[in-house]
């Protein structure tokens, strides 16, 4: 209801301020009573699991603490990065399964993108069989559960290679069979840190060069060759130090002995079938990606270009690439979290990584549940925000200017 | 400038021969460069490679039906081991005599799920209401017994696909109201409110279930009082459902930030309160734009649930796997396998259609 | 290269008896077409009469199937030569902008210049610069197309295209993503460049447009053409029973 001597008022200075509601209405205070008893209700159920857990351990007789990390493990792991024995403690396992876990996600990284970009752009291609292929393949290993993948490969397919007697053998070199992948392990002798030296130095050059010809382009306009005068520099300098230096480099070739190899470097099958497994089921997904990132760049962007003369090629380059990529990246990047996550499921066919020696074996023979779950959960958490933190910061600086 | 200016409407004529029909298909799509028909012919060649001794094998060749694997002479696949266990890759160890039980639940599931998807049916409201509360109750009365003259069917008899629906249908329900509550709360003003939600949310997106699954097998029977047991499945399910909301509350929450600030502005305006505003005008919104969102996350839930095989249930998975491994089936895990996988994909990409047919529908209506 | 120069060619563009055709359907049918050097042509007609398409087959944005099309004396055929040829000679200005949104104003008017015309950066900034003038948003040359209004950005589109220092302009309804205030600022930039004797074909519906600048206004029809003549008389006295129609409508609203 308007008051009607309001417009006869003559305004004042506003000293008057609104006048207080009762505290109950007010939403502010409203908002502060619920927040209290919300932390108030967290706090007891929070003390509620505090509680019956400590009572609980006491009764099985574990005692609380991070104590038993010193204690040695007593159990061997197939396949370790760093030396380890059964006389190595716990916190050596966890350290072992963590580097395990760390090797499959990134080589997984690795070739699902190559994969996967190969079969975005297939899904691209003109070419109507190539397309429609990439879309069976995506279609079908998106819609089956990875794990299902790990365990056909793990348990259905490696099963049936032959024993190491009868490996199949490439050049007498490289050896598959049930027990893994057998390939030559190289032995590096001292001199080789040349060679190691040229390769970081033909990097730098070539950093250099291509330095150089984007300098060169703008002041004259001339083009340089730089992909391919990259790849000469990169591949040319570390040989001829190679050679120069006396080829200080052998190889320890696997031989059988027996019924295994002696010598080598074998890959045991779980990292085979895991890495397959998800190498696969990631690049699906990053194939769809690429797809729509590309897809997301319109038409009227490429019409552009061209109307202004720019080759395909550079059309791409120029062009559609800087756009697709600011579509793309973010959500590879979320894949790559996916793909790290679930190199957890290495657990089923018994891979050595994070969750199997240490979640698994280390918390059956010590039953820290609680620590355990605690340490394995950060690493996690840990990797998901290093990677998220990266993607803010990406997305600050790629996005678009906009009104 | 000149123009040859023709008065009269010149006839549509048919595009030339080169242009139009199979061979300039052909032309077009499979053989436009050298390169091109090279890969073609490569594909084709490779393609037949693959396929001819596959459906060889698997179907031309395969045995079908028998009752033990000597019935499998012909040297193709022997779909005789899925054949003889349907039964248990289907429910598990669940009673013969009750089998129907499932099926009755299987049943209403598969009408309910038609009335929602399917446009035009009448009471959409009400099936939803039947879908999200009596559905959970009917079920669990029919699958677990104990009441009404059904005998009890423990958790530990349950199997197979039935327990893997069990487990994603239940994961999902149960993490639904969680999630939009986590939603809300993460767009919420009170701070605390906000950082518990966020933390909460990012923790469980941030871990893989797997380790979720561990910690509630392991850790939640240690959380509770002494004395008091719960079942395996129920620990996984506590575990999943958690797990899930945090996923279902950013799905949520991307619906909730596509509806334009007018709308709570006139909900404010209108004079209703908070939750009023959210129950009648904003989430009714924002759901219908996430449903895509919701299937894909349950896709995602689907394939996830045969996790649970690494904590001892059995699934559909696990139940196959224990299958081909019991010594009077020994070597047949490429059938068992494929099984699965046919299983999963059928419902996988039965979903996904379905949810880009929405996405599809929800662009056209915007 | 040699040859094309030598022989300055009187006639810009000359479309012989184009057909094409997307699948089954006609979409030009028979044309015929001479544009001087020099010569501003507008084209009209009603939607789906195939006018974008006719002037995208000019720079091989689309493929014609029958028929000859000459630019600039060069031949548009299969060859790649010959349309990197006459994509340089040949500018293009859309209806939505087209411009690259991950570059400043500056940068999508270099970018042609510098890859393909091979002209230093500093020299194809200073004639970036110098369009950037004359369509007036020298200003906003470090700014990002998306910061931009619909007009500034059509102008810096011009730009862009004119940057390539093209002979012929092809114009594909500049002015109908715009607000109408916006609209003026992008025809007054192209009388400016009709005036400065560039050959042009612009699609577009602005009679007052046509009226200043035009030698001629082309009226197509399902995918002929089947009127042409001087602005005033077609404006005036449309012949055509199907240009009366059309000018009856969009003089009617
Ligand atoms: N890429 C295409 N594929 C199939 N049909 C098309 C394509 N582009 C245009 N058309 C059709 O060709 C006809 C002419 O289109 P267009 O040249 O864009 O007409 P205008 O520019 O005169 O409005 C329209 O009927 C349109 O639907
Ligand atoms: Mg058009």
């Amino acid at each position: 209801m308007a008051d009607p001597n309001l417009s006869a008022t003559p305004p004042q200075a506003i000293s008057t301020l609104p006048s207080k509601p009762p505290f109950w209405n007010d939403p502010q205070k409203r908002a502060l009573v619920f927040q209290i008893l919300l932390v108030i209700g967290i706090g007891l159920l929070l003390w509620f699991i505090f509680s019956n857990t400590l009572h609980n351990l006491d009764k099985r007789g574990i005692k609380t603490g991070f104590d038993f990390l010193d204690r040695p493990a007593g159990f061997g792991i197939t396949q370790s990065l760093i030396p380890y024995t059964e006389a190595s403690t716990f916190g050596r396992t966890f350290l072992v399964g963590l580097l395990n876990t760390l090797l499959v996600a990134g080589l997984g990284i690795i070739f699902a993108t190559l994969l996967g970009f190969a079969v975005g752009v297939a899904r691209l291609s003109k070419n109507w069989l190539i397309s429609r292929v990439a879309l069976v393949f995506i279609e079908t290993i998106r819609n089956i559960p990875p794990l299902l993948q790990i365990l056909f490969w793990y348990r259905a397919i490696l099963p049936l290679l032959p024993g190491p007697k009868d490996s199949i053998s490439l050049a007498e070199l490289f050896y598959l069979h049930k027990r893994g992948f057998t390939l030559p392990s190289p032995l590096f002798e001292p001199a080789f840190i040349w060679t190691f030296w040229a390769v970081i130095a033909a990097l730098v050059l070539a950093f250099i060069m291509s330095r150089w010809a984007k300098a060169r382009r703008e002041k004259t306009g001339q083009q340089f060759p730089v992909v391919w005068t990259a790849v000469g520099i990169i591949l040319v300098l570390p040989l001829i130090t190679f050679f120069l230096t006396g080829s200080p480099l052998n190889w320890d070739i696997p031989a059988l002995s027996g019924f295994n190899f002696r010598g080598g470097l074998t890959v045991i099958p779980e990292l085979t079938a895991l890495l397959l497994a998800l190498s696969i089921y990631t690049a699906a997904f990053i194939a769809e990606i690429v797809r729509s990132g590309i897809e997301s760049v319109s038409k009227g962007q490429s019409e552009a270009a061209a109307s202004l003369g720019l080759r395909p090629n550079r059309t791409l380059q120029l062009v559609i690439i800087p756009q697709a990529m600011r579509v793309i990246i973010p959500q590879l990047t979320s894949q790559y979290l996916n793909l790290t996550k679930n190199t957890s499921l290495g657990v089923a066919i018994g891979y050595p990584d994070l969750v199997n020696v240490f979640a698994g074996t280390t918390l059956n023979q010590t039953g820290q549940a609680v620590e355990i779950i605690f340490m394995t959960m950060l690493v996690y958490l840990v990797i998901s925000l290093v990677i998220s933190l990266f993607m803010n910061w990406y997305n600050k600086r790629m996005a678009l200017v906009e009104r | 400038m000149q123009a040859f200016i023709t008065r009269e409407t010149l006839p549509s004529l048919p595009p030339p021969s080169t242009l139009k029909g199979p061979i300039a298909w052909m032309r077009q799509n499979l053989f436009s460069s050298v390169g091109n028909s090279i890969v073609t012919v490569v594909l084709v060649l490779g393609i037949l490679a693959a396929l001819i001794p596959f459906i060889n094998w698997a179907f031309i060749k395969a045995d079908w039906i028998g009752t033990s694997r000597d019935d499998c002479t012909s040297g193709g696949a022997c779909w005789v081991f899925v054949y003889v266990h349907l039964k248990l890759f289907m429910v598990g160890l669940y009673p013969e005599s009750e089998v129907w039980r499932t099926i009755l639940v299987g049943a209403i599931l598969v009408v309910t799920m038609a009335g929602l998807m399917i446009k035009g049916v009448p009471f959409k409201k009400y099936i939803q209401i039947f879908a999200l509360i009596a559905f959970p109750i009917i079920a669990f009365i029919l699958l677990s017994g104990g009441a009404f003259g059904l005998p009890h069917v423990e958790t530990n008899f349950w199997g197979g696909l039935l327990l893997t629906l069990v487990i994603a249908i239940v994961g999902i329900v149960a993490a639904f109201p969680l999630g939009i509550l986590l939603a809300l709360g993460r767009r919420s003003s009170m701070p605390i409110v906000k950082a518990i939600c966020v933390v909460f949310i990012e923790v469980w997106r941030g871990v893989p279930l797997i380790t979720v699954l561990f910690m509630s097998s392991v850790m939640l029977p240690l959380f509770l009082p002494e004395g008091m047991e719960i079942d395996k499945l129920l620990r996984a399910l506590v575990g999943i459902t958690l797990f899930q909301s945090a996923y279902l509350a950013e799905v949520v929450r991307s619906g909730l930030q596509a509806i334009p600030k007018g709308q709570y502005e006139a909900a404010n305006a209108l004079g209703l309160t908070y939750w009023q505003g959210m129950y009648k005008v904003i989430l009714p919104q924002a759901l219908k734009i996430v449903i895509p969102g919701i299937v894909n996350s349950f896709i995602s839930l689907f394939k996830d649930t045969s996790l649970v095989l690494i904590i001892g249930l059995f699934d559909l998975l696990a139940t196959i796997q224990g299958a081909f491994a019991s010594p009077k089936w020994l070597g047949y895990a490429i059938e068992g396998y494929l099984f699965a996988a046919l299983v999963y994909w059928v419902f996988c990409f039965g979903m996904s259609r379905y949810s880009q047919r929405v996405e599809r529908s929800l662009k056209t209506t915007h | 290269m040699e040859t094309a120069t030598q022989t300055k060619p009187e006639i810009a563009v000359s479309l012989r008896d184009v057909n094409k055709w997307y699948g089954e359907f006609h979409v030009l049918k028979n044309v015929n077409l001479d544009v001087e050097r020099g010569q501003r042509i507008v084209i009209c007609g009603p939607s789906g009469s195939g006018k974008s398409t006719m002037i995208r087959c000019i720079n091989r944005l689309e493929e014609h199937q029958a028929g000859q099309i000459i630019v600039d004396g060069i031949e548009l055929n299969n060859d790649l030569k010959n349309i990197d040829q006459i994509r340089r000679e040949v500018g293009m200005v859309f209806q939505h902008f087209n411009l690259f949104p991950h570059l400043t104003v500056l940068e999508n008017c270099c970018l042609a210049p510098m890859w393909v015309r091979k002209i230093p950066r500093k020299e194809a900034e200073a004639t970036a610069m110098e369009y950037l003038e004359r369509v007036k948003i020298p200003h906003q040359a470090k700014k990002f197309p998306g910061q931009l209004s619909g007009g500034q950005q059509q102008r810096v589109a011009i730009a862009r295209s004119l940057c390539m220092k093209p002979r012929i302009m092809l114009f594909d309804e500049p002015t109908s993503a715009l607000d109408p205030e916006m609209i003026k600022e992008v025809l007054d930039t192209m009388i400016e460049l009709a005036e400065s004797g560039m050959t042009m074909l612009c699609v577009t519906h602005e009679m007052g447009f046509a009226k200043t600048v035009a030698d001629s206004v082309i009226f197509m029809d399902a995918g002929q053409i089947i009127e042409m003549n001087t602005p005033d008389e077609f404006f005036n006295h449309p012949q055509h029973e199907r240009s009366k129609l059309f000018l009856s409508q969009i003089l009617g609203h």
